[in-house]
């Protein structure tokens, strides 16, 4: 092997404690994210064993997946099992003294926007949490992914992790995005070329024109949805975006000590000639609009395109477009632009930061959400929320006719109040368009903000670029 | 963890592809505070109508298939949520070893950590498998973790491939945190050297 080194590789060696011969690794863990729904057992395992959290101050907790999006939640969530799983972290993070935004903090929100938010996320960091869009943080050239409960115990006691290194994945992206594309359109296209296990056992990172050229909030929206795509965790070098977002946000470091990061972390890129297991390249001036059809974040398509059959596809996968198409109530044949929808939900750790709620407001310009619709937007996070409200945007929402939440996860996969009724169709910012993700017998589009947007206006899938 | 032993059993078949961990265990079982009692709610939607009757056409709801201890799955098995509560589910229902084409890594990781076997075979061996459970309770697999073998109903063996430090972990029940508080000399000198180079973490 050459020396030189992918950034997933750069990072892997800066945090190796120890290899056995089988390539089974010991990795430090510079940051462990917590939520209420998998993080119980692991405290409470700790407990049996007599056993501390080894570095609280690197513990940050927030409950997110199950809190009420709904003003009446300071008197306290009416679901008993989702108020005692609350509770539970509420009673944890005190006894184990983590750091921690309980639900009636300004700075709660969904996980994956809070990191980055308050600064806890920086380049060049290993960050774990009990949560498959970890992969989030990978935006700031983090190796950050999802973990199972056991291995959140792990962490809480050790601050490590038992690992065997990943291959190198690059996923390059070049060329210029046309008008109304996104960086929801661009990880939704790439997870259509590769498949949902295309980046299994491996990281990616992510390259070329159309990724530099991405906001670093758009940076985010690609790498959350690298687990979805198979990989557990997606990277993107660190550049001058990225060190400008974090400058100066609470815990990111200052003085000589920034200076000091700010050195080490212009060190963070794949060399040149580094070796990549697998590579795929993507014309970005060939990406349009998308939305989901199936279930399965593959089933990905141009908004332009008709529903396909199953005949399409071979006898595995087959089987499954049969189902999907059942599920989803579509016909092969059909157009996309004529599927009407009954519901839009504006969200979740992909979309749901005030870059994506401006995008947004900009469609929504002078126009109204459609008679009828079910259509609400839920803020990422108390301070997307507070941000959003000074700017306006929350209030020309409204007046278009959204709801206007408080932050949490919601309806991305519902374990909260918000859900879907049997058949009702959703235009969803979110992640996941699985069988009952957003409420049994829920059906899910996925799509870009703006287009859920658009498809608010209309009723129906549609074409934001129709109304640009 | 308990130790992995020998498992003689009949195999659910289940080729779907893509099998995700909202359909191994719905998000509204996900709010217990507990590790154990999912078992009855594994593969919920696809089990049970929305009254919470069975549904008899779930593999898991026919007669041969109903104390299975094995399951053979179609590709991509696990994908999706990093939730545990899919293998505390399935082991809770009493599946020990889940055999496919591939897993999602999260998932293949929390196996191991429940005392779950994921095999991945190649896809004719894999197909040849199903092709046994689908024949219902005449067909009896064997897994052996410690030769590393499938013996199929009819005598013949599939061999199959396990990362060496998993194999011992599940053979001896080992506790992954126990193995590393034996290296906390080594993690404490790492931590020296690491923030003295890096001081703003």
């Amino acid at each position: 092997m050459s020396g030189k080194k992918t950034l997933y590789d750069k990072i892997w060696d800066e945090h190796l404690i120890s290899e056995e011969p089988d390539g089974t690794s010991l990795i430090y863990v510079d940051r462990h994210l917590v939520h209420e729904v998998t993080s119980p057992q692991a405290f409470e395992g700790l407990r049996l064993a007599g056993r501390k959290v080894r570095a609280p101050e690197k513990t940050i907790a927030v409950p997110d997946h199950n809190v009420p999006t709904t003003m009446d939640r300071t008197d306290g969530i009416k679901n008993e099992e989702s108020r005692i799983q609350v509770e539970a972290l509420d009673k944890n993070a005190k006894e184990f003294e983590i750091i921690y935004y309980p639900v009636n903090d300004i700075r709660q929100g969904i996980v994956h926007i809070i990191g980055p938010e308050l600064g806890w996320t920086l380049p060049g960091m290993t960050i774990v949490c009990g949560d498959s869009h970890t992969a989030t943080h990978g935006a700031f050239g983090s190796l950050a992914h999802g973990i199972g409960t056991s291995e959140v115990e792990h962490v809480l006691a050790t601050q490590t992790l038992i690992q065997k290194k990943s291959k190198n994945m690059k996923v390059e992206v070049f060329g210029k995005l046309g008008n109304g594309v996104t960086a929801k359109d661009v990880t939704l296209t790439i997870i259509g070329e590769t498949g949902t296990a295309g980046g299994t056992g491996h990281v990616i990172e992510y390259m070329g024109s159309v990724i530099e050229n991405l906001s670093v909030e758009g940076r985010m929206t690609v790498c959350n949805m690298a687990i979805e795509g198979g990989a557990r965790a997606g990277l993107i070098a660190p550049d001058q975006k990225t060190f400008d977002y974090l400058k100066g946000r609470p815990h990111v470091p200052k003085g000589s000590n920034w200076e000091m990061a700010l050195r080490s972390w212009k060190e963070l890129f794949s060399d040149e000639g580094a070796f990549f297991d697998k590579s795929i390249h993507i014309n970005g001036g060939k990406i349009a609009p998308v939305v989901t059809w199936g279930t399965s974040p593959e089933d990905v398509l141009p908004i332009n395109s008709i529903v396909p059959h199953p005949g399409d596809f071979d006898q595995q996968k087959s089987l499954a477009v049969k189902r999907s198409l059942d599920y989803m109530g579509l016909n092969p044949g059909q157009k996309l632009e004529d599927v009407e929808i009954n519901t839009v939900f504006i969200g979740s750790c992909t979309n749901g930061r005030t870059e994506d709620l401006r995008e947004v407001a900009r469609i929504m310009e002078g126009r109204k959400v459609k008679d009828g619709l079910r259509a609400m937007v839920v803020p990422g996070s108390g301070l997307v929320r507070e941000q959003a409200e000074e700017e306006g945007i929350a209030q020309r929402l409204q007046e278009a006719g959204f709801e206007w939440r408080l932050a949490g996860c919601s309806m991305c996969l519902a374990m909260n109040p918000d859900q879907l009724s049997p058949k009702e169709r959703c235009a969803a910012t979110s992640n996941r368009n699985f069988e009952g993700r957003q409420g049994r017998g829920g059906r899910t589009h996925l799509m870009s903000p703006a287009m859920a947007a658009a498809a608010a206006v209309t009723g129906y899938l549609t074409d934001v670029r129709n109304l640009m | 963890m308990e130790k992995f032993s020998k498992i003689k059993s009949v195999a659910a078949p289940l080729p779907l592809i893509n099998i995700d961990t909202d359909m191994i265990i719905p998000k509204q079982f996900l709010k217990t505070i507990k590790r154990s009692g999912l078992g009855k709610n594994l593969f919920d939607e696809m089990r049970y109508d929305e009254y919470g009757q069975e549904l008899e056409n779930f593999v898991l709801n026919k007669k041969a298939y109903r104390n299975a201890n094995i399951l053979v799955a179609g590709d991509n098995f696990g994908c999706g949520s990093s939730r545990e509560h899919a293998p505390w589910a399935l082991v809770d229902f009493g599946i020990k070893v889940v055999i496919s084409t591939s897993f999602a890594d999260i998932f293949f990781n929390n196996c191991f950590k429940n005392g779950i076997l994921p095999i991945q075979l190649e896809k004719d061996k894999r197909d040849t498998l199903m092709l046994d459970a689908e024949k219902g309770s005449n067909a009896i697999l064997t897994v052996d973790l410690f030769d590393q073998e499938i013996t199929r109903p009819d005598g013949s063996i599939i061999q199959f491939e396990v990362d060496s430090f998993r194999k011992h972990c599940l053979l001896n029940g080992l506790d992954d945190i126990e193995l590393t508080m034996k290296k906390i000399n080594k993690i404490n000198d790492f931590e020296q050297t690491y923030f003295t180079k890096m001081p703003w973490l």
